[in-house]
């Protein structure tokens, strides 16, 4: 990644070569850019954006907000309000005539220098969703095709797969009976119970668990077992919550991918849907993609892993064996808890798991991102500095509370942390609430 | 079809079998399975050490596996599932099965018939189908969509004929996908290829497809519709005239399109599971006529009752004059017939079964953790820890219930009065 260049008139605070932005920008025409910005305007903005353009008053307040502005030490090209600059209010002060070079860098920013986290919207006095804009530029490129290239490809996946990893169709049930297998070798009468209709819960994972973190899955299956519900996981399409193309603002795919997701559930006929430890994935099932679809809220009950879990402790159908002695600390997840306010229940859980907990300053609604989320980290490694310099808010934060583990209820936080820790050399490890729950939990039954 | 005048509609009730002492003869038992014609009862059991076996009316099959899933009756009453042994899989019918294997099977779907068994395979990392065992001669290196036709005769598949390479976009947006029927691809790709669905008479397969990441059409034995749309959803078929149906979006809002032309004049915040009555003279969808409402429209006009979580399974009455679906609001389920609402809800309501003569509506539903029958809104007087869905009689006057109380599995006949009173 080479620092601030100008190029053909525009000013790159990072020069990276990615070749969905590079390939897709040279097939560009100013005619095209121009019919299709003025067509999202027109055809798809409406009052939100019009408001928000002509209201923000350039104060800057929202500047302090963004943990891409705090550690790169200020730059204004950071700012909330300087990414808005660089790519809205040119389009439309431009009425769209904006060159091909302009339209690949409002790509890079909205795409990978703002994690859509909506923490700016809080310190707007005026409530602005920069996050909202960046999506709009991010539709824009969509229909522009100039997406970056890994997280476009992490599209085609759920176009494809309805799954976010390519993962096939005998991959994904193969893979569950195998840690069925793996569980009953803990306790033997471990089931993941496929396609079983008429289960209270249908439990949803996204991709990257039948892929890489195969363990969750087996976790999962324990914690079930050890609580006794009825539950079920579909072997069909359906079963993966997550959904990149919200992020891409491939809106139709992320219709697609979500009604799968629901029908999944009506055809299973289970009371609500448990999701697993995934802010994205929430985002797109409560907020986004449901929304999209006509629904006001989603037709299933929707309980994130969090509120799962907190149900379980506070039923006492999971019983802590011996609390967890290394002092931990909690990433609050954006979409989790700035979304859907679960901070308190995640409290409740990881005081009743760990005997150490030690909260970050600033926490809950006010926790900075963890600049892997809104599709950043999804962008692939082209902008793995992107997200390390991007973020030394964070690692200040997580070395302040001198914790040995931070616990992150969510994928993308989970991996970008990681980068983070190891970035930084904090010497923390990552952990998910279940896989320490999994550690100290009780488990009758198991041999 | 079944025909079901062959049943046994006269024995007023039968304890078929003892399925809560099951759990003493083996070390754990799955999810009860029910025959279409009541007579049998079935689950999957771990009979020993690393061994399952299926149980039927309380005796096991002679044959043990290492993993058995997906334990389903056929229309026929044939029971099968898939089963593992020595790291291969096949589908074991009635006991017995298959002679090919394969690295793994996903999915087995039945002719109307039951005569037909097709099952998503795949055999050396290719995939494809196989019918009654026998897999197509030409696997493909992805498979997505599974499809078969109304007799069982024909399969089909979404296939990617040729590798993808991860990180691959402007070659996938290229067009990698197609359709392979009973093994042939078609010639034209696509970048993507979903639900497909084939005419009554098997003759002809409407997918939905993408042609590049922004217009979706339908396409029909390999030609596209002239008119491409922002999106669509599965198409239908006519079964009269054979004209094809698919909802479709335009400016935003939702309408139902025939062969490429929009045919309704209303637009919805959102329409699909689109539906003929059985005469054709009529056709109903499921739609959101304002945002976040739903409700069941006929020949594009919306009921009044609207409900907030979803609509549901709607099902014409054979003689086309009454829709029965469900219907979900703040998470409870009720039914609504016509746009009048029964008046209890329930924590899970199935799909509704229409008499031949079109009078009653029996429906599976559940509260509290127990289950019983609807019909015409009245709840049967027995409340079980599970029940199938009802099956009625040819002419009318009987009502097959399959249910479980108290550990015991019954297959009762019951005349319609014994609920409608
Ligand atoms: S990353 Fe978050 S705080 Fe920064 S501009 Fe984007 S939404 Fe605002
Ligand atoms: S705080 Fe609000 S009004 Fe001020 S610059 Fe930021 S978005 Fe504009």
């Amino acid at each position: 990644m080479a620092e601030g260049q100008v190029i053909d008139g525009i000013y790159f605070n990072e020069v990276i070569e990615d070749a969905g932005l590079d390939e897709g920008t040279k097939k560009l025409t100013p005619e095209k850019i121009e019919r299709v910005i003025n067509d999202v305007l027109k055809g798809e903005t409406g009052a939100r954006l019009k408001t928000y353009v002509d209201t923000c008053i350039h104060c800057g307040l929202c500047s302090n907000a963004c943990h891409y502005y705090l550690s790169r030490d200020k730059d204004p090209t950071y700012s909330p309000a300087g990414k808005v600059k660089q790519t809205m209010w040119e389009m439309i002060k431009k009425k769209g005539r904006v060159s091909p070079t302009f339209m690949k860098r409002a790509s890079q920013i909205a795409s990978t220098q703002c994690c859509v986290c909506m923490r700016c919207a809080m310190y707007c006095p005026f409530g602005i969703d920069i996050a909202y804009i960046m999506s709009v530029v991010r539709r824009i490129c969509h229909l522009l095709g100039i997406t970056p290239l890994y997280i476009q490809d992490t599209a085609h996946s759920h176009a494809v797969t309805m799954n976010q990893m390519w993962v096939k169709n005998d991959e994904w049930p193969d893979t569950l009976q195998w840690q069925e297998d793996e569980a009953r070798e803990e306790i033997p009468t471990t089931r993941i119970p496929l396609e079983k209709e008429g289960a209270d819960i249908m439990y949803s994972v996204i991709g990257p668990e039948p892929k890489f973190l195969a363990q969750l899955l087996y976790q999962a299956a324990i914690i079930f077992e050890v609580a006794g519900l009825s539950w079920t996981m579909p072997a069909t399409p359906g079963w993966d919550n997550s959904d990149m193309a919200m992020y891409t603002m491939d809106s139709e795919i992320m219709g697609r991918v979500k009604r799968v997701h629901f029908e999944t559930a009506r055809r299973l006929r289970v009371k609500k849907i448990v999701m697993g430890e995934c802010g994205h994935a929430f985002r797109s099932v409560y907020d986004r993609g449901n929304r999209w679809l006509g629904w006001k809220m989603h037709p299933f009950y929707i309980e994130h892993a969090i509120e799962f879990y907190y149900n379980l402790l506070k039923s006492g159908k999971i019983k802590i064996a011996k609390k967890y002695e290394e002092p931990v600390t909690l990433h609050d997840p954006c979409n989790v808890m700035r979304g859907r306010g679960l901070y308190e229940m995640a409290r409740y859980v990881v005081s009743e798991m760990c005997a150490d907990f030690r909260d970050m300053q600033p926490n809950r609604e006010h926790n900075y991102c963890c600049c892997a989320g809104g599709g950043v980290i999804n962008c692939g490694p082209p902008y793995k500095m992107t997200r390390m310099l991007g973020n030394r808010v964070k690692a200040e934060q997580i070395a302040a509370t001198g914790a040995k583990v931070v616990i992150a209820p969510c994928h993308n936080c989970h991996s970008g942390l990681e980068d983070i820790v190891s970035h930084y050399k904090l010497g923390t490890h990552v952990k998910f609430i279940s896989d320490i729950l999994y550690e100290v939990m009780e488990k009758p039954g198991a041999v | 079809m079944i025909d079901i005048n062959s049943w046994d509609w006269d024995t007023g009730e039968k304890l078929v079998a003892d399925t809560g002492g099951w759990k003493d003869k083996f070390e754990w038992v799955e999810e009860f399975q029910a025959g279409p014609d009541g007579e049998k009862v079935a689950a999957i059991v771990k009979s020993g050490e690393g061994e399952f076996s299926v149980c039927v009316n309380g005796e096991p099959w002679e044959n043990t596996f290492d993993k058995i899933w997906h334990l389903r009756f056929g229309p026929d009453g044939r029971l099968t599932c898939i089963v593992q042994t020595e790291m291969e899989w096949t589908v074991a019918v009635d006991g017995q099965t298959w002679e090919n294997t394969f690295g793994y099977v996903m999915e087995v779907k039945f002719s109307e018939d039951g005569k037909n068994i097709c099952a998503f395979i795949q055999q050396d990392g290719q995939y494809g189908a196989a019918t009654n065992g026998e897999p197509w001669e030409n696997l493909y290196s992805d498979m997505t969509v599974f499809a078969i036709t109304p007799d069982g005769q024909h399969t089909a598949g979404a296939v990617r004929p040729e590798p993808l390479g991860e990180g691959e976009i402007f070659k996938f947006q290229d067009g990698c996908y197609t359709v392979a029927v009973d093994g042939k691809a078609w010639d034209k790709k696509f970048v993507n290829v979903w639900h497909m669905t084939f005419s009554p008479d098997g003759k002809k397969l409407a997918v939905e497809a993408r042609s590049n990441l922004y217009d979706y059409t339908i396409v029909v034995d390999g030609v596209s519709w002239s008119e491409s749309f922002p999106c669509v959803w599965e198409p239908i078929f006519n079964p009269k005239t054979g004209a094809i149906v698919a909802p479709v979006r335009t400016a935003g809002e939702w309408t139902l399109a025939q062969d490429g032309k929009i045919m309704w004049d209303r637009f919805f915040v959102q329409c699909w599971h689109q539906m003929f009555s059985p005469d054709a003279s009529k056709l109903a969808a499921i739609v959101a006529p304002k945002y976040g409402r739903w409700t069941v429209a006929v020949d594009g006009r919306p009921w009044g009752t609207t409900f907030g979580d979803m609509v549901t399974d709607a099902v014409f009455s054979p003689d086309g004059t009454r829709i029965a679906a469900v219907g979900k609001e703040d998470y409870d389920w009720s039914v609504i017939v016509n746009d009048t609402v029964w008046p209890d809800t329930y924590d899970v309501v199935w799909r509704p079964v229409f008499s031949p003569d079109s009078q009653n509506i029996a429906i599976k539903v559940e509260k509290d953790g127990l289950q019983t029958i609807l019909m015409n809104g009245r709840p049967w007087k027995r409340e079980c820890e599970a029940v199938w869905d009802p099956v009625f009689s040819p002419d009318g006057s009987k009502m097959l219930v399959r249910s479980i109380e108290n550990g015991k599995y019954h297959r009762r006949i019951l005349p319609i009065t014994e609920i409608t009173g």
